[in-house]
């Protein structure tokens, strides 16, 4: 059992990370990521969608037929979206004037119907709760990421405006790292995100196969030895 | 159905004294529906009428869920609105020309005329000791760059500008956002400009032949956001008698209110 549940934590994380190998739910990954701040404001909107959606799927799977599956899915993905929407508005109102946009195109995350069809309908209400978390926690790592490396390369900053989304405590989070610079527009456009969501697939490929020689070698010349 | 018995009796109840008793009895009654309904969905869940019922449940359901979303944090909403407009207003009234509080005191004005880019335009008025000393309200440039561009814009009195600022745009970053107070000093430029200073010729940027900089890179925001500062003097003035009027308090002057001077 504990076995498994690393399994998911590392499947959400990093062997079948929503952005980087499943490459799911690219849009709202280019339109938001223009800053670390904002990568981690969506990331953490649409990991509480997903934990919501996956358990209320769990939790309805044993009334819902499979012939109908699809649309009772949207109907809750959407709802647990307009609520998310609604609260973020009401109580993260910095936050959601600059993510407002986006957030109700969380309906049109593919990556929470995948996980809902192919994970939370067949399995139950808990595992359901932690893969939602998992896959969440592993979505807003690569967002992140992606936005820290294309704020930092376009705008010479970090964590520019954390203070809205985390509070006031959090003004030290945020840093200049480039002083002056004139910026890298085309980071700051959806190109400069293909760009670097190109490198960072590239990147984790190279980390994995890195990882998936190690054992190998060292089983190897644990023979010959 | 026997079952349906002690309802009957409590809705008899109900009729003199509506009580918790009932209440109870019917929650009861509903979670023992559900757990039975829960217990037979897999023997029901392949007929058709099970099909269409559950989904009209699941959209009654969802519907109830954002109807109480909706109440719960309308409220908040709503102040969180008030307070982004209160703070909009603060940057193009200057503290010294009111003593009312214009995000309350309002005039809405219909216009098809498109100057300010929506049909209803909802003026805020800035009194001093009862006196309208200026106006503030939004204005839309259609056609921005990269979409509609909303401004604020402050007027006193006589039609001169007292600031104006962006509220929302989406125009590139790096080039076309320098509109934003944030990110240059440009928006500033407008305040103590009018109509007639410095006239229609040259209210314009520079390539234009006005008096406005443009931006390296960026010639269309900052004409659009121009253009639209100078269709907002102009709806000024053809409504500026409509709210000068609003409940002037007459000062004895001789002056007739909404006096162009």
């Amino acid at each position: 059992m504990t076995g498994d549940k690393f399994k998911m934590v590392r499947e959400g994380l990093w062997d079948n990370n929503v952005i980087f190998v499943q490459n799911l739910a690219l849009c709202p990954l280019l339109a938001v990521t223009g800053s670390a701040t904002n990568g981690l404001g969506m990331g953490l909107a649409t990991t509480a969608v997903l934990i919501a959606s996956n358990a209320l799927v769990s939790g309805t799977r044993r009334l819902v037929p499979g012939e109908i599956r699809i649309p009772v899915f949207v109907l809750l993905i959407a709802s647990v979206v307009t609520l998310v929407d609604m609260v973020m508005n009401a109580w993260l109102h910095e936050m959601y004037k600059v993510l407002g946009l986006f957030i109700p195109l969380i309906v049109t995350n593919c990556a929470i119907l995948g996980r809902a069809e192919s994970f939370a309908f067949r399995q139950p209400v808990r595992s359901s709760l932690l893969d939602g978390l998992m896959m969440g926690l592993g979505f807003t790592f690569g967002l992140v990421l992606l936005g820290a490396v294309r704020e930092a390369v376009g705008a010479g900053t970090l964590f520019a405006n954390a203070r809205l989304l985390l509070g006031e405590g959090f003004r030290g989070l945020e840093m200049t790292l480039i002083e002056p610079y004139r910026g890298f527009l085309i980071m700051a456009l959806p190109p400069g995100g293909f760009l670097v969501l190109g490198f960072l697939i590239a990147g984790k490929r190279i980390v994995d196969r890195r990882l998936a020689v190690r054992p190998a070698v060292e089983a190897a010349v644990a023979e010959r030895a | 159905m026997k079952g349906s018995r002690p309802v009957m009796t409590s809705e008899a109840a109900l009729g003199r004294s509506p009580g918790k008793g009932f209440l109870l009895q019917v929650s009861a009654r509903v979670a023992a529906a559900l757990g039975a309904f829960w217990r037979k969905a897999p023997e029901l869940r392949h007929r058709l009428d099970y099909q269409a019922g559950l989904l009209a449940g699941f959209a009654l359901l969802t519907t109830l869920l954002l109807g109480l979303g909706d109440l719960a944090t309308r409220h908040a909403i709503e102040a969180r609105l008030d307070e982004d407009m209160t703070s909009s207003l603060r940057q193009v009234l200057p503290s010294e020309v009111y003593d009312n509080d214009p995000l309350r005191d309002t005039v809405t004005i219909p216009d098809t005329l498109g100057d300010t880019g929506q049909a209803e335009t909802r003026i805020h008025i800035a009194r001093k000791a009862g006196r309208v000393s200026a106006v503030a309200f939004k204005t839309i440039a259609p056609d921005g760059y990269a979409g509609p561009i909303t401004l604020i814009v402050g007027i006193d009195r006589n039609g001169t500008l007292l600031g104006v600022r962006v509220v929302a745009h989406t125009e590139t970053p790096g080039l076309g956002d320098k509109i934003e107070l944030g990110k240059s000093n440009w928006i500033l430029s407008f305040a103590g400009k009018s109509r007639d200073k410095p006239g229609a010729a040259r209210f314009k940027v520079k390539k234009d032949g006005g008096d406005f900089d443009q931006f390296a890179g960026a010639t269309i925001t900052p004409r659009k956001v121009v253009k639209a500062v100078w269709n907002a003097l102009g709806f000024f003035e053809r409504h500026q008698a409509e709210w000068l009027g609003a409940g002037e308090v007459a000062h004895g002057s001789g002056r007739p209110a909404g006096a162009v001077e």
